[in-house]
């Protein structure tokens, strides 16, 4: 036989390594960057890093695709034609930065509050908070109201903490895992990785979703859930499982409010926890029948009965919370058809539940001691644990459906033990332990406080005395009491409308608001461009900083060009949106493993610049200089609370301090020499039970998470929820407007409720007939993937999924395109078949469509001919009631933007139908036309 | 009615762009190579022995058919500066026994046709090896796609029979051979039929389903919900086509009609020069549209994992 | 070249968990990242901003849906690269024996310098595992990453296909299946693995596992599971609940 070729069977894969974070989606995983001479060849996962050990996702591994996108901005912009266009002049960031100046400093000095500053999808929010706070605008605000809120605030004020960047399902010993409303989620590398695990072990996965694909087709179980009614799917759970007393008492009784008394006498007190002098909330000891602290050492708490004094009734918050959920209405036969699932399953996976959490009990021999000095010679777990997103959050019911869920974890008692979910450092931190928000501005001067916080009741919200919100947003005013991330998607409306007043300057940072991360993207277009009757904008000036020529780009009058993840410092900070594991703490940076290129800056850089150019406190020395070099000099030495600074690790002089420590110039070459990050395991006593564990608490204190123990128990019933509903119900000296009243009577209950969404409450089932519902695809961020020459042959269109029922009954067949009608609007894409869908859903991809001369991508893209955006079909306001009052399209607690509402009817579209609508002109591409071909190959 | 060039012309604009579109080299080559060997191997069996000015049109003919052939064939190839490696592979692989026995046929054959031709004196020892050699070649080619069990219309004993009746019969009606033309026209027609009727049947019986592609036809009935990439790609572009049944009986149809039955008709009525050049325009004519359907309704099993069957 | 050597003892090939995989394609653009870099020439992409890209993935991640009778529909993500048959066909009708089978390991690859881009072994495959690359014209075919999992300039845990080192869920397995001891060979026998079209006859090395069984939860009876049920009826009273708490927290 001939001999056999032989291939190099050991090419140098690379001359350099260089670790850093990914930054393709949110996620942060590590990343190793193979360098070939000097260029970017070849990026792989890191496997030391907590996030991703090692598994890198699609986007990962595109990132050389986005490094070489031909969408790339080259320099700073002016505009030059109209708003919209895409007109822009390239221009010297002295130019640029002059400008900006210019714009900002007279409003510094005279009102702060006409900047209206807001970014997406950054992940520096404590330092562009920060910057606002120093500049003394009330309005800053991160994407997370869009986002996810419900789900944030739900936990936070339930438990202390929620799920994705703040905690996780111990994916090593669940044995039952439930997966409510998630495609793809933050934790998107984690995620997957939990379930191969699972996979691994042969646990069980059920998954609630309406659309079973990607998670939901590995889950063995799929419950095909109507939109909008899981809170009523959970809440029947919890009837099955009261029904059959499989709930964790001892849990409640240590770690709960359950036992807490409950003032039950009309009036001003009614629904509030009876409290001693000290303002403890007080609880019935089973032994003596009295009411006493509920922490007192040697009690038994009762959690059946209640106590009189003076004549009130006070029931523990148990028997309210049995009262009500044992109540017929949530019986599985009650709620079956509602939720689109029969009763027999919700039966079922009850008794699953049941049986995993208390049969198949797991203990860990630790010893450990809880805070009120009790020792505990093992850890028992249940392990079952639960994990949800969007699909339960971005519903006008969402913060109610979230508490459900959590009350539902926390009822059997797996919160927090071995199988269970569990919190990421600096996670747990209960309401209290954050801060209230604040929106005290005066001209020249500093805010008062952190804009954005948990209020605890009517007296922490932003508005003035005539109840007008103080916020361009709206965050924190009777319309959004607890919008605890502000409400970004409102914030181009409000301004257009100039309500509650206008503003002077929309700077934006890393967000698509003109497309895709907006409301109603056809009217938010025409609201950036509207002008008055002199021909200035309604809005008069928009600062943007993108690094990519996306939709928004067009509608700014200056652009501040940003590096690439690859060229830039970043700080994945303790003091933002953690990257710890449940048993480590961990932070991480980026750093420039290639120069820029082109003329573009790093933005904190150059919001650094620009403050010192403004002359902001923290920014400037004494002497006027600016006090930072840039964004790495900030890192390393700016200091949130003395020895607490933007990164946790290799502090003090030395490189030793943890968490705590001074500043050490060296910090961030430590962090490149460890591969990019940071991480320091949380003892093994200290490991589980965390907000009741004194081990935990010290071990937090220790690393700078707090500044002393705050050991706290798990609110099922949240009191300052019902002090909102004391105020509507006319109690208190801060009343809402009459119109709101009996909203926030009926939704701001203290115990989770379920009610239909607005939508669904408001829509004739018979002219909207269906839920319409966005995925994301694992394999793009939002619009970026799109200028990604391998993610974009993934997904380039955006084909309307509908089930075969629904094919049938329109006569649909391969090829053919639907129009897509809500109250709102029309668009028109094309259809595919699945069966394997909740018959009254409809779907299709988040993000994908893009419009004509975005993205340098050719015009007849099918991004831009072959797919379309429910945005258009979804308003941030809902239709008009009759009343003259439009309500938004949020969830009436947090103002968390209901994309998931969203109901339409379909019809087939008339033959001949080839392109997508709706299609607005194209926008002129500031960039030269991209390469037609690419054979991209680094030559070493 | 448009001719049947004209027809394919037509189909393969339409086909351009979006979906795949068997190769016009490859048709070109399959159907003028084999006119070209189908012609030698009558002129090395001696059946006509030119000489002379005949010779050289005849051979010259033969030679430039299958010569025309090749270089067309050429043309389908990524790196034809390559083309030498093409001759290595013999012992396994059908392309290069093609390769090898083509020029084995060529070379043969040329001091029997530059001995006819010039010394008007066929060298029948020569001759008769180089048809043997020259039929060898359409066969060849022939296994090439017989070989392919992948594409189950074309694993098939009638797959050879109608190249080799294809070649012969045309090679017939070149050499003037009208009686033996005629009869070659006939079981041209017959193999055709006999290779469409068996071929409509082949994926059934060679048993490939979306359920063996995937394996998971025990657990229900399998359908493709998203192709791997909303992006085209080569296997689409190259073996997943899609014609419409209709237009696919119409070209068979003209196939038959042109390929095999007009010119068996024409030669039947007339063995005149006019009647015998009518006759091979319709073949080959006929030939095209055979040939395009050979690729276009070659179901390929690839075609399961992208929901085209 | 182009005969088959003899059948290897050694088989190196990828098992394919269809129960996990997720469908992400994180081990599509791995790959493609990989192999744009190494191996030959790189995977190219035509029109790759415009209306029409298309390019050149050694990796492709299907997903079918499967209808049953009387359960709701399963999806199935179905990955699918070269599965380095035995019996490949694909090499047998390469003219120029740039396609070759290796005889040590069994890997299948393409000699791309003795490439002439007939395409003929693309129409041999079965599985559509080989594409023409249109910019460098050769045979472009997973090659099991043989630049990687032999490579001695990388660290032993990462000479593994760059496929299987990526994939987040865990879904892709690579070993020796030739040895039925090996941790690949185990885990096929234990879940069942098989070949997709063994009616091809081309012997696949590499094995896929089956998804498990979907939507199997029992109704277990919950009243069995509750030892002192607060109540059976499904309208509990508080006061039915009250005296099992009673009981219930005398107990603790
Ligand atoms: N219909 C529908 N709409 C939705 C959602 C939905 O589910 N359905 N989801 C909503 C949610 S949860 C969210 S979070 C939003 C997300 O929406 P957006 O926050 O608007 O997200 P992107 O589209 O990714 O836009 C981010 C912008 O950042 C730019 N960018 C990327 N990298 C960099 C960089 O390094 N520096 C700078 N300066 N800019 C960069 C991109 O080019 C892009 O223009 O969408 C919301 N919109
Ligand atoms: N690859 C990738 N990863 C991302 C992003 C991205 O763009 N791409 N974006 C990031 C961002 S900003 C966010 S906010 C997260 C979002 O992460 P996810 O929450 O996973 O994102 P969505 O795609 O919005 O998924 C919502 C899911 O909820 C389902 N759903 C909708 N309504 C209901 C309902 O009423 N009940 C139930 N049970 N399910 C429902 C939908 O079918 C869908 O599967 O992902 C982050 N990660
Ligand atoms: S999930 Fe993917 S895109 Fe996101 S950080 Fe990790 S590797 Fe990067
Ligand atoms: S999968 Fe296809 S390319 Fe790979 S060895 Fe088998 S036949 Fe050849
Ligand atoms: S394309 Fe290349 S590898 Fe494939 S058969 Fe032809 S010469 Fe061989
Ligand atoms: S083994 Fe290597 S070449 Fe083959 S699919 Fe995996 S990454 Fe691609
Ligand atoms: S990387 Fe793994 S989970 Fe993702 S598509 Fe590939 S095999 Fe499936
Ligand atoms: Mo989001």
């Amino acid at each position: 036989m001939a001999s056999q070729p032989m291939p190099d069977l050991s090419p140098q894969v690379s001359d350099e390594v260089r670790k850093t974070t990914c930054y393709m989606c949110a996620c942060r995983c590590g990343i190793n960057v193979h360098m070939k001479a000097g260029k970017v060849a070849y990026i792989e996962g890191n496997r030391d890093h907590p996030v991703n050990k090692g598994v890198l996702c699609a986007k990962g591994s595109a990132g050389i695709m986005q490094h070489l996108s031909p969408a790339r901005l080259r320099a700073p912009l002016k505009r030059v034609g109209p708003r919209g266009s895409g007109q822009f002049e390239e221009i010297s960031w002295e130019e640029a930065l002059q400008t900006a100046t210019d714009w900002l400093a007279p409003l510094r000095a005279t009102a702060p509050e006409k900047l209206a500053f807001f970014t997406g999808r950054d992940q520096s929010q404590s330092f562009t908070g920060w910057w606002a706070q120093a500049f003394g605008t009330p309005n800053w605000a991160a994407h997370g109201g869009f986002c996810s809120v419900n789900m944030a605030a739900a936990g936070i004020y339930t438990m202390g903490g929620a799920f994705w960047e703040f905690g996780q399902p111990d994916w090593d010993r669940t044995k039952l895992f439930l997966l409510f409303g998630v495609a793809e989620d933050h934790d998107s590398n984690p995620i997957k990785m939990g379930l191969g695990k699972l996979k691994a072990r042969g646990a069980r996965v059920i998954g609630v979703n309406p659309i079973r694909s990607g998670y939901n087709a590995v889950a063995d179980d799929w419950v095909g859930i109507t939109p909008g009614t899981d809170g009523l799917f959970i809440l029947s759970l919890a009837h099955e499982l009261l029904r059959a007393g499989k709930i964790d008492l001892g849990y409640l009784i240590r770690y709960t409010n359950a036992p807490y008394l409950v003032n039950a006498q009309d009036g001003p007190d009614k629904g509030l926890f009876l409290r001693g002098e000290d303002g403890k909330p007080l609880v019935r000891d089973r032994r003596t029948g009295q009411a006493v602290a509920w922490d007192s050492p040697e009690i038994a708490p009762d959690l059946a009965n209640g106590v009189e004094i003076g004549g009130v009734t006070h029931l523990p918050v148990f028997r309210h919370l049995a009262d009500r959920y044992l109540a017929p209405e949530y019986a599985p036969d009650a709620v079956a058809a509602r939720c689109g699932i029969p009763a027999a399953r919700i039966r079922a996976i009850a008794a699953e539940i049941a049986r995993v959490a208390f049969e198949e009990e797991i203990t860990i021999n630790q010893p450990w001691t809880d805070f009120r000095g009790q020792k505990h010679d093992s850890m028992i777990g249940r392990p079952v644990a639960m994990h949800a997103m969007r699909g339960v959050s971005a519903h006008s019911n969402g913060f109610q459906t979230a508490r459900a869920l959590h009350m539902l974890q926390i009822l059997i008692g797996s919160v927090e033990t071995p199988g269970g979910f569990r919190f990421k450092p600096p996670y747990p931190k209960p309401p209290e332990a954050h801060p209230r928000p604040h929106a005290g501005h005066k001209p020249g001067q500093p805010l008062d406080g952190p804009h954005l916080g948990y209020p605890l009741g009517p007296e922490h919200l932003l508005i003035q005395d005539d109840n007008t919100p103080k916020r361009i947003d709206k965050a924190f005013s009777w319309e959004a009491p607890l919008s605890a991330h502000g409400l970004m998607h409102m914030v181009i409306s409000n301004a257009h409308a100039g309500d509650p007043y206008p503003v002077d300057t929309l700077f934006l940072y890393m967000a698509n608001m003109a497309w895709n991360s907006s409301m109603n993207t056809s009217a938010v277009m025409e609201m950036l461009t509207d002008q008055n009757p002199d021909g200035s904008y309604k809005i008069p000036r928009i600062i943007y900083s993108d690094a990519y020529s996306s939709e928004m780009v067009a509608f700014a009058d200056l652009i501040l060009p940003d590096t690439t993840y690859l060229e830039r410092h970043d700080c994945i900070s303790l003091l933002d949106r953690p990257i710890c594991e449940a048993e480590a703490l961990a932070d991480s940076i980026r750093w420039p493993v290639v120069a820029p290129d082109r003329d573009v800056r790093p933005f904190q850089s150059v919001l650094l610049d620009l403050g010192a150019r403004l002359g902001l406190p923290g920014m400037v020395r004494e002497d006027g200089q600016p006090k930072f070099k840039d964004y790495a000099d900030y890192i390393t030495n700016h200091e949130r609370r003395p020895g607490v600074g933007p990164l946790a690790g290799f502090r003090g002089e030395d490189g030793t301090g943890k968490g705590r420590g001074a500043p050490n110039p060296g910090q961030i070459e430590a962090y490149i020499q460890n591969g990019g990050f940071w991480l320091d395991h949380i003892p093994p006593e200290a490991q589980f039970f965390k907000p009741w564990n004194a081990a935990y608490q010290d071990w937090a204190v220790a690393r700078g998470l707090y500044d002393s123990p705050q050991p706290y128990v798990f609110n099922l019933y949240v009191e300052p929820l019902r002090k909102f509903q004391l105020a509507a119900e006319g109690h208190g000296h801060r009343q809402p407007p009459d119109h709101l009243r009996e909203r926030l009577i009926q939704t701001m209950n203290p115990l989770p409720i379920w009610y239909p969404t607005f939508t669904d409450a408001e829509t004739d089932p018979a002219e909207y007939p269906l839920h319409a519902l966005t995925q994301r695809p694992m394999a793009h961020y939002h619009s970026w993937g799109s200028q990604n020459a391998w993610l974009r042959q993934l997904h380039g269109h955006t084909p309307l999924y509908v089930s075969g029922d629904i094919w049938a009954q329109h006569g649909f067949s391969e090829g053919d395109w639907a129009t897509l009608t809500s109250p709102h609007g029309r668009i028109t894409l094309p259809v595919v078949r699945m069966d394997a869908l909740n018959p009254q859903t409809v779907w299709t991809w988040n993000a994908i469509a893009k419009r004509r001369g975005a993205w340098a991508l050719g015009e007849e893209a099918p991004e831009a001919t072959r797919s379309s955006l429910l945005n258009h079909l979804i308003h941030e306001l809902l239709p008009p009631k009759g009343d003259g009052l439009r309500w938004a399209n949020s969830d009436p607690i947090t103002g968390q933007a209901a994309w998931y509402d969203l109901r339409v009817r379909i019809e087939k579209a008339p033959a001949g139908q080839s392109v997508s609508y709706p299609a607005h002109p194209a926008q002129a591409s500031p960039l030269p036309k991209a390469p037609r071909d690419l054979a991209h190959q680094v030559k070493g | 009615m448009r001719s049947p060039l004209g027809c394919w012309a037509g189909w393969i604009a339409r086909w351009k762009g979006y979906k795949m579109h068997p190769a016009p080299s490859l048709i070109l080559f399959t159907v003028l190579s084999g006119l070209g060997f189908g012609l030698l191997v009558w002129l090395g069996l001696g059946l006509r022995a030119p000489t002379g000015l005949g010779a050289i049109i005849l051979f010259g003919l033969g030679y430039g058919l299958a010569g025309a052939g090749l270089i067309a064939a050429a043309f389908h190839l990524g790196h034809p500066e390559r083309a030498l490696l093409a001759f290595t592979q013999w012992r396994s692989s059908w392309l290069s026994r093609e390769a090898v026995l083509a020029l084995a046929a060529l070379v043969v054959m040329a001091p029997h046709a530059a001995s006819s031709a010039f010394a008007a004196t066929p060298l029948p020892v020569l001759g008769w090896l180089g048809a043997v050699l020259a039929l060898a070649t359409i066969l060849a080619t022939a296994m090439i796609y017989a070989q392919i069990r992948a594409v189950p219309r074309w694993h098939h004993w009638s797959t050879p029979p109608v190249f080799l009746l294809a070649a012969l019969a045309g090679g017939a009606a070149l050499a003037a051979q009208i009686t033996l033309a005629l009869w070659l026209m006939v079981a041209l027609g017959v193999a055709m039929l006999a290779h469409w009727l068996a071929g409509d049947r082949r994926f059934a019986t060679a048993g490939s389903t979306a359920g063996t592609a995937t394996g998971l036809g025990a657990l229900g009935r399998v359908r493709l919900l998203e192709p791997p990439h909303s992006g085209r790609n080569y296997l689409l572009r190259e073996m997943v086509h899609e014609v419409g049944r209709k237009h696919a009986q119409k070209l068979r149809l003209i196939a038959l009609g042109a390929g095999a039955v007009l010119p068996a008709l024409l030669l039947a009525l007339s063995g005149g020069y006019l009647a015998v050049a009518l006759a091979l325009l319709a073949h080959l004519g006929g030939m095209l549209a055979q040939r395009w359907l050979f690729f276009a309704e070659a179901e390929h099993v690839v075609g399961l994992y992208y929901g085209k069957r | 070249m182009t005969s088959l050597p003899p059948p290897s003892a050694r088989k190196l090939g990828l098992v394919i968990d269809l129960d996990t995989c997720v469908g992400c394609h994180a081990c599509v653009i791995s790959c493609k990242g990989w192999n744009t870099e190494n191996y030959g020439a790189p995977l190219s992409d035509m029109d790759a901003y415009g209306a029409s890209p298309e390019g050149t993935f050694l990796n492709r991640v299907h997903t079918f849906e499967v209808a049953r009778d009387s359960a709701p529909p399963m999806v199935v993500h179905f990955p699918k690269s070269c599965l380095h048959c035995d019996n490949a066909p694909c090499v047998t009708v390469c003219p120029t024996g740039a396609s070759y089978k290796r005889a040590e390991d069994g890997i299948v690859l393409v000699n791309e310098s003795a490439c002439i881009g007939c395409g003929l072994c693309a129409w041999a495959c079965p599985y559509g595992a080989r594409e023409m690359d249109s910019a460098a014209k050769v045979m472009k075919k997973c090659t099991l990453c043989v630049d990687r999992i032999y490579n001695d300039t990388l660290p032993e845990e990462d000479r593994t296909p760059a496929c299987v080192r990526t994939c987040p869920a865990g879904a892709r397995h690579f070993g020796d299946l030739g040895d039925p001891d090996s941790d690949v060979s185990q885990l096929v026998a234990a879940r069942g693995g098989f070949d997709l079209m063994p009616e091809q006859g081309t012997a696949p090395v590499n094995k896929y596992l089956p998804p498990r069984g979907r939507d199997t939860l029992e109704i277990p009876d919950l009243a069995s599971l509750c030892a002192p049920a607060p109540q059976a009826a499904p309208n509990a009273q508080p006061t039915g609940l009250l005296g099992w708490l009673d009981r219930a927290l005398e107990r603790l």
